[in-house]
């Protein structure tokens, strides 16, 4: 069966290159499993030069659009069934399973939509990660999963599933406002041999051509993301430093501070669009 | 026999001092306050074929990305982000497109397009890209020669 998807979005890849991207449907309601997602909302008040914030599906083909409307044509879906393995997997010292404190990853309805966030005992900024991490050394006595690796990818898509349809809302003052400030620094500065910022793309140019791509607002309300380009989940933070190394520039430090920072402006930039977690792009 | 061999240094030295001199560094290139430049980079002719090969080239120039050219409608997908190319030498000057070539931003305050002749004063570049031109400057001036064939 899975072999059998695999033909398929090969299949899908060659056909939805030969048939150009001008194709895409911007128009389209996404609709996953008889849920409606908000893809197109009104711009939250702290953004200046956007009126309307679009998901990156409104920007992709058909074909890519349809296979975010069925969880059974979803190929991230594959990656959340290995997270529900892995939640129910025992390890570490104290032998226990996410499962063992959390019965099912439903307990955690909600929490996707309000990360990042501030974690008052730790005094700082929390990804998805380090709730996962955090649960394995001090309540599992296991080792930590690795940052944009499969086994963390597929367990924060599992986590941030629960939440998929409701609406994005990160905190972006209080304790978290200086790194907000500090993402928002980032997203504006031009960095790399060819000198450009997330702005630049993403902001300037969104609905534009590059190339055979088709510039979105660089939205990561679905992320952990499907992308059809390395048939994995792709984290936010991995992405990140795709796009830095694509302008030609040295990468933050996936895990690290400014990259946290960058993960929490840029998910505000999106709040009011709906969680789409697992989402496919290409 | 010893005078060959005088002669033939003679002309070792001429071709030598000559590549080396004639090239201008990315940080002598003289821009007009419109960030056009008027001087060759190398004072050796664009070879617009060489120029093509290097607009098109995804590592090089990769021009396609943000522009379309319809000189070149066998290659697919375009792209959109900058002016449509075609024409472009009715439109501006040939060190008017030098400057566009070599620092744009001197030309369009604020643009995306990168300068691909400047090798200092970014930020954050990945290692292997430290202190380097994306274009070699005899790149420059054959992408030049190829935009001038650009006419309507």
């Amino acid at each position: 069966m899975i072999f059998a998807k695999k033909i398929f979005i090969t299949l899908l890849m060659i056909f939805g290159l030969n048939l150009s991207t001008a194709s895409a449907d911007e128009s389209a309601e996404l609709v996953v499993e008889g849920q409606p997602i908000l893809t197109r909302t009104k711009a939250p008040s702290h953004m200046e030069n956007i009126d309307e914030v679009r998901s990156g599906w409104t920007f992709r083909i058909k074909e890519t659009q349809a296979l975010q409307m069925d969880d059974f044509e979803n190929p991230g879906m594959i990656f959340v069934d290995k997270g529900i393995d892995l939640w129910n997997k025992v390890e570490g010292s104290k032998n226990k399973s996410c499962a063992s404190c959390h019965g099912d990853a439903s307990e955690f309805k909600g929490l996707r939509t309000v990360m990042p966030k501030w974690n008052a005992s730790a005094g700082a900024l929390w990804s998805m990660e380090d709730h996962v991490n955090n649960c394995r050394t001090e309540q599992m006595g296991a080792e930590p999963l690795k940052w944009g690796k499969a086994p963390m990818d597929s367990i924060v898509a599992l986590i941030g599933l629960q939440s998929r349809g409701m609406t994005m809302n990160v905190k972006i003052d209080g304790d978290v406002e200086p790194m907000w400030e500090l993402g928002k620094e980032l997203f504006y500065t031009r960095v790399g041999q060819l000198d450009m910022s997330c702005a630049n793309c993403h902001e300037d140019n969104y609905g534009v051509m590059i190339r055979a791509d088709h510039l979105s607002q660089g939205q990561i309300n679905g992320f952990p993301t499907y992308r059809l380009k390395n048939a994995k989940l792709n984290s936010i933070h991995a992405r990140f430093k795709g796009c830095m190394k694509n302008i030609r520039a040295t990468p933050y430090k996936v895990g690290g501070d400014e990259f946290r920072a960058l993960e929490l402006y840029v998910a505000s930039r999106g709040n009011g669009l709906s969680a789409e977690t697992p989402s496919v792009r290409n | 026999m010893n005078k060959l061999k005088f002669l033939f240094s003679f002309l070792f030295i001429i071709f030598y001092s000559g590549a080396s001199f004639s090239e201008v560094a990315p940080s002598d290139v003289v821009a007009d306050e419109y960030g056009a430049v008027t001087a060759s980079l190398t004072g050796v002719a664009g070879d617009p074929t060489n120029g093509r090969k290097v607009f098109m080239n995804r590592k090089q120039g990769n021009c396609l990305a943000c522009h379309v050219n319809s000189e070149m409608s066998e290659q697919t997908f375009h792209g959109a982000v900058g002016p449509v190319l075609d024409g472009v030498a009715d439109r501006w000057t040939a060190a008017e497109l030098r400057g566009m070539l070599v620092n744009s931003k001197k030309v369009f305050e604020g643009t995306i397009m990168p300068a691909f002749y400047k090798d200092s004063g970014y930020n954050r570049t990945l290692k292997k890209f430290v202190g380097k031109t994306i274009l070699k400057a005899q790149q420059v001036e054959d992408v030049l020669a190829y935009l001038q064939t650009l006419k309507e």
